[in-house]
């Protein structure tokens, strides 16, 4: 009696289990249709979108006169903020224009351009990943837009008493960043002209890391960028180092070769190095070419 | 029945179907990437220093992390199987919270905790221990991100075997300690080997938190991600022969994980 009674409810149990189980695939084949037309959608969007005359008349946009241009501008990190005040500046002029900027690393950004990403212009950190983009073909002329410098920087009140590139950081953490990164090629060089060797506790992958470190005390001295040392603003401290402001980092701009809207394209650059471009970099600690 | 339904379990073709693009997801971009493999260059760039010194760095602090995954993980997954403490939820919830957490936000945490400003990490640093930058800083990044493999697989495995077992040896006379060591672990050890593997799988891709915390300094803290992020603001080729190598590890790492728990045909590839 018992037996067959529990027998019974473990029959039920079972069947109720394979019906939440059943529920529960639905629920998933569901959602996995759902995420899969979603990607196709976007996918087809994109590839029916690139960037011009077309892109802005399908885009559902309010130009229909078939003269909104949407411009991508590729732009290394540490322009990010500039190119999205040079591109506020563009649109205002040309309301026809509209601006969409993708920032990363100035590597990232050129391997995306040879792999086909649908670029109008590049902006890149420094020359030799820009070179790497002419070589191939994918850009035409770069202009130089903006210079940085490399500056060493510590923590809000310098708890280990950096003075410089000099003995003071024998028993201090030392972040900067690896040689095959543009802003640990400039710590390299600016080490190199000081004469001293740097033995850093981690050679990191970014200037953004660098600076990391340094604003979170993980690091007492970093060598980042002036830029980013005024990003910082009061969590780091500028030490002067001599000869740092020979050590220079060349950012070009390039229009990239068979972009659908040439002229905004060019128009942008322009604008970047016009006085406009000019004032908003130097707000932002760049140093003018 | 054709033995082609069998063969497929009969399941119905729109199941199959999706499956298959489940496949591809997954597969096509592993395939794009063996296509790319300078094969001819291979042994040059995966024996550089440089690569090797990643190489060796990523299998000696993965193995630690392995280790102290077992150590801390096995008890940890009985608790959570077997006890009846209040606030078992919520201390599962704590221990699988690295399983779901982006491993940027591991990294922080570890940072804010025992990075040289940290809570611990300050007075550690008082007391004349460093963790960041070192080696310990690269092995704690990867057990805080793999333990959770290891305890779900475990945790997992206990619940399945039920307390049978364990209940006739104490009927028989055996301590706890002794039915612990005579029936519980070594009902475990299939699933033991899944955990492992994947907690050592885990910790050889661990890349955010290693960043964050520990930093990358060759032969230190630059582990086989790391060096393989930062070869690709260089040597495209170099990126994808290293690529390759920790593919091919975590793929035996994986595999190993499907060997001990159920029997399968070998036609499956």
């Amino acid at each position: 009696m018992t037996g067959s009674r529990s027998r019974a409810a473990a029959v039920r149990a079972t069947s109720a289990l394979r019906v939440a189980a059943a529920m529960r695939v639905t629920t998933a084949l569901r959602v996995t249709t759902a995420f899969l037309l979603a990607t196709s959608l976007a996918a087809c969007g994109s590839a029916a979108g690139p960037p011009g005359p077309a892109a802005g008349s399908t885009g559902g946009g309010g130009a229909r006169d078939g003269r909104a241009t949407e411009l991508t501008v590729f732009a290394a990190a540490s322009l990010a903020d500039v190119a999205e005040q040079v591109s506020a500046v563009v649109e205002e002029q040309d309301p026809g224009v509209t601006v969409s900027i993708s920032p990363a690393g100035s590597s990232d950004l050129v391997a995306q351009i040879l792999a086909g990403a649908p670029a109008d212009v590049l902006v890149t950190a420094d020359e030799t990943t820009m070179g790497r983009a002419v070589e191939a073909g994918a850009v035409e002329e770069p202009t130089v837009v903006a210079l940085n410098h490399p500056v060493l920087v510590v923590p809000a009140g310098n708890p280990a008493g950096v003075t410089g590139l000099d003995d003071s950081l024998q028993d201090a953490v030392l972040v900067v960043c690896a040689p095959q990164v543009p802003c640990g090629a400039a710590a390299a060089d600016l080490a190199g002209r000081a004469g001293v060797t740097l033995s850093p506790a981690s050679e990191e992958l970014s200037v953004t890391d660098v600076l990391g470190k340094v604003t979170s005390g993980q690091a007492d001295a970093g060598i980042v960028y002036a830029t980013d040392a005024r990003r910082a603003g009061d969590a780091v401290e500028t030490v002067p180092v001599a000869g740092a402001d020979q050590v220079t980092n060349r950012y070009p701009a390039a229009v990239v070769t068979g972009t659908a809207a040439p002229a905004a394209a060019q128009a942008w650059i322009s604008t970047f190095t016009g006085a406009e471009g000019r004032r908003i970099l130097a707000d932002a600690g760049f140093v003018l070419p | 029945m054709t033995s082609a339904t069998s063969r497929t379990g009969n399941l119905p073709r729109p199941v199959l179907v999706v499956a298959a693009a489940g496949v591809l997801v997954v597969a096509v971009p592993v395939l794009g990437l063996l296509l790319r493999v300078p094969w001819s260059r291979f042994p040059e760039l995966v024996t550089s220093p440089a690569s090797l010194a990643a190489l060796v760095l990523s299998l000696r602090t993965s193995a630690a992390a392995t280790l102290l995954c077992v150590l801390l993980g096995v008890p940890l997954a009985l608790v959570l199987a077997r006890s009846r403490l209040p606030g078992l939820r919520a201390l599962r919830t704590v221990v699988l919270l690295p399983l779901v957490l982006p491993p940027v936000v591991s990294g922080i945490a570890l940072l804010t905790t025992l990075g040289r400003t940290g809570v611990l990490g300050a007075r550690l640093e008082a007391a004349g221990i460093s963790v960041a930058f070192t080696t310990a800083a690269v092995v704690l990044a990867q057990t805080f991100v793999s333990l959770p493999f290891l305890v779900l697989s475990i945790e997992g495995a206990v619940r399945t075997a039920g307390t049978r077992y364990e209940a006739v040896a104490a009927t028989l006379g055996a301590r706890p300690a002794t039915v612990l060591r005579r029936v519980t672990l070594p009902l475990l050890l299939p699933a033991l080997g899944t955990g492992t593997a994947l907690a050592f799988a885990r910790s050889l891709g661990e890349f955010g938190a290693t960043l964050t915390f520990a930093g990358s300094l060759q032969g230190v803290t630059r582990t086989l991600p790391l060096e393989i992020y930062l070869q690709r603001e260089v040597d495209p080729d170099a990126t994808v022969a290293l690529a390759v190598v920790l593919l091919a590890v975590a793929a035996v790492m994986v595999l190993l994980t499907q060997g001990g728990s159920r029997r399968r045909s070998k036609g499956r590839r």
